[in-house]
């Protein structure tokens, strides 16, 4: 296990200086902050001062040696609109991303996986059906388009819910978390079904139906671990997906995570703060990858061959 | 262990196993067709019997409705398996569970994938004590390793911990056999058990199975289309061509004298003392498809007999010889043939 580790983590190196170099690249391409912050009459003297307080005013090459150097001292310098340090806010922002993200990815794995091989076990039968229906339907419904009901519906009309924000008990989780589920949700019930019927079909389904084995048994001790290969693969690219920041969740029902807050920086020019988020979403996206590959070498004993030391 | 089975298992008289009239329908995307059409025999405790017939035939169909793992595509719509006396088509699955590794077991012809590829192969042959005697997993596996020693798997306490990917074809189907007789059922099905095997491995394997079955007093059913296995090993058989049951009997006197063309041929076509240069004798022709098994006998478009009564009806079984029966109208010119 450990050289499989070590493996897979040298091999996300490379990948991952590659962001950073692109993240700056890319920050400075989006136009001038001094444009933007400083008023249209300010003088060229003005200009000059803003330009050499925030860095701007060096080259190209030097800027970059010294994001390169600050952030490898975990400095990734201040923010332009709120003055604090970038890092701190990234820190704050992203737990309150990652806790949507978790909640919504053990939620949907958990229900994919019980509805998908509740599914799989009859193919074709009325139950199979519907579950296809259903998560076909989940699948393809705008995120955007169910925030908005959702608010109009439980929120606006029946009063049910919270329409926005992050004060108050468990309620306030349940639309934002219901957004964010029900295309994972889909996807995975489709998944799980498609891998459990190849699965239990298999003949050593058929080894431990003979020796006795009840369904659920079967599905759960035998053909589930055997299915389970393409359900951590999109799982871990849906969840890829969640941690890159849900925008539009958090948009709509005001939740200060890190998608919101790479968007206001790339609209303000913020370089520090967008720089920082890009960066640890980097990571967590890497380490995330790495996640679902150690759960499928230990998952499945041939992966854990088949890596050379 | 051969003379005191307990009074609750079948006496000598009764056989372990009764299939009678056996029908299997398979679902295809041009409509239903007849796998298994009337299929009947038994076999008693200690005794072999060998269902041979070429691929398709039905064979392995039979072998799956007898144990209750036929694909959902597959039904069986008629007649009786009858385990110690019970049909166990009638039970509700339940009850089949329960008769699933004490009583009836098979063991499938591709070793690597009737072997979960993803559980330690000692937790997989413990299983059925999991199940069937609530062991625990400690207990489990210890039963585990004394079967695996007892199928010759070198090291089995270390071995008890490999994945099915770390064993060679043959360890591999001792494991599977281990699994299947470890509650020393009554009744075992072999599918085709050496076919992927090579030819050394293959006998090492049959000698297994006869030595465990002598020990654990087993009737077996061997699936084939190997003739030299049926000569060697079995003591009955059961010659199946499109579904059907064209003919059986003990194993020595239908080899000896064939009352079914299908089976003449297949005899005539062992390569024995074939003349080098010239090519070896075949069953000409093929058989037919499920979907268009013609109305008479099955065997029409291949026989060499064939004349018109053969288009018209369909030959029922009837006795030829002690303890034997086949499904010709013209078995009798055989023995002239």
């Amino acid at each position: 296990m450990i050289p499989f580790l070590r493996t897979r983590i040298l091999s996300s190196a490379v990948p991952l200086v590659c962001v950073v170099l692109g993240v700056f690249f890319l920050a400075r391409m989006t136009g001038n902050p001094v444009d933007l912050y400083l008023p249209l009459s300010a003088t060229p003297e003005q200009r000059a001062e803003f330009s050499a307080a925030h860095g701007f005013d060096l080259s190209i090459p030097v800027q970059l040696w010294n994001y390169l150097t600050d952030a490898a001292h975990l400095d990734f310098g201040t923010s332009l609109r709120t003055g604090r340090p970038a890092g701190e806010m990234v820190f704050d922002a992203f737990p309150v991303t990652l806790q949507l993200a978790g909640v919504t990815m053990l939620l949907a794995v958990t229900g994919a996986v019980l509805v998908g091989s509740l599914a799989a076990y009859r193919p074709n039968s009325p139950i199979d059906r519907i579950a296809s229906l259903l998560s076909m339907t989940a699948a393809s419904i705008p995120d955007f388009w169910f925030a908005v009901m959702g608010v109009l519906v439980f929120g606006v009309s029946l009063g049910l819910l919270p329409t926005s924000g992050t004060i108050g008990g468990p309620e306030i989780w349940v639309l934002p978390v219901a957004t964010l589920l029900i295309r994972p949700f889909g996807v995975l019930v489709q998944v799980v079904r498609g891998s459990m019927v190849t699965a239990l079909s298999a003949p050593y389904v058929k080894i431990a139906r003979s020796k006795g084995a009840t369904p659920r048994r079967v599905v759960f001790g035998h053909a589930l671990r055997n299915a389970v290969t393409p359900v951590l693969t999109v799982a871990g690219d849906l969840a890829v997906g969640l941690v890159n920041g849900a925008v539009i969740v958090e948009t709509i029902f005001g939740w200060p995570g890190i998608g919101k807050l790479m968007i206001d920086s790339i609209l303000q020019r913020d370089f520090a703060v967008l720089q920082a988020a890009v960066l640890m979403t980097a990571v967590t996206i890497f380490a995330l990858n790495i996640l679902v590959d150690v759960c499928h070498a230990l998952t499945d004993p041939r992966v854990r061959q088949a890596v050379p030391a | 262990m051969t003379t005191t089975s307990p009074p609750t298992r079948s006496d000598a008289d009764t056989p372990a196993l009764d299939v009678e009239g056996l029908c299997v329908e398979l679902s295809t995307p041009s409509g239903t067709v007849r796998a298994v059409d009337g299929v009947s025999f038994s076999v008693r405790r200690g005794r072999t019997l060998a269902l041979l017939g070429e691929s398709g035939c039905g064979k392995s169909m039979t072998a799956l409705s007898v144990v209750g793992l036929l694909d959902p595509a597959a039904a069986v719509t008629g007649g009786a398996v009858r385990v110690r006396g019970d049909d166990t088509l009638r039970m509700s699955p339940a009850q089949r569970r329960r008769l699933a590794g004490p009583v009836l077991s098979i063991v499938f012809q591709d070793a690597l994938t009737a072997l979960n590829p993803v559980q330690p192969v000692g937790r997989q042959i413990g299983e059925p004590f999991r199940i069937h005697r609530r062991l625990s997993r400690r207990q489990a596996r210890e039963k585990a390793i004394e079967l695996m020693t007892r199928v010759g798997i070198p090291e089995p306490r270390q071995r008890a911990r490999s994945y099915p990917h770390q064993f060679s074809g043959g360890m591999r189907q001792r494991l599977l056999i281990a699994m299947a007789v470890a509650l020393a059922p009554d009744v075992l099905i072999a599918d085709e058990p050496t076919t992927a095997l090579d030819v050394t491995v293959q006998a090492q394997i049959m000698r297994l199975l006869r030595d465990l079955q002598d020990e654990r007093d087993m009737a077996v059913v061997l699936i084939t289309h190997d003739l030299a296995v049926v000569a060697q090993r079995a003591d009955d058989v059961v010659v199946m061509y499109a579904g059907t049951v064209v003919e059986n009997g003990p194993v020595r006197d239908v080899f000896a004298a064939p009352r079914h063309p299908y089976t003449r041929g297949l005899l005539d076509s062992v390569p024995e003392d074939s003349v080098r240069g010239r090519p070896l004798p075949a069953v000409p022709g093929s058989p037919p498809e499920l979907s268009a098994v013609p109305a008479g006998c099955v065997f029409q478009a291949r026989c060499p007999l064939v004349r018109e009564r053969c288009v018209r009806e369909r030959p029922v079984p009837r006795p030829a010889g002690e303890g034997r029966s086949a499904a010709c109208h013209f078995s009798e010119e055989l023995d002239r043939a």
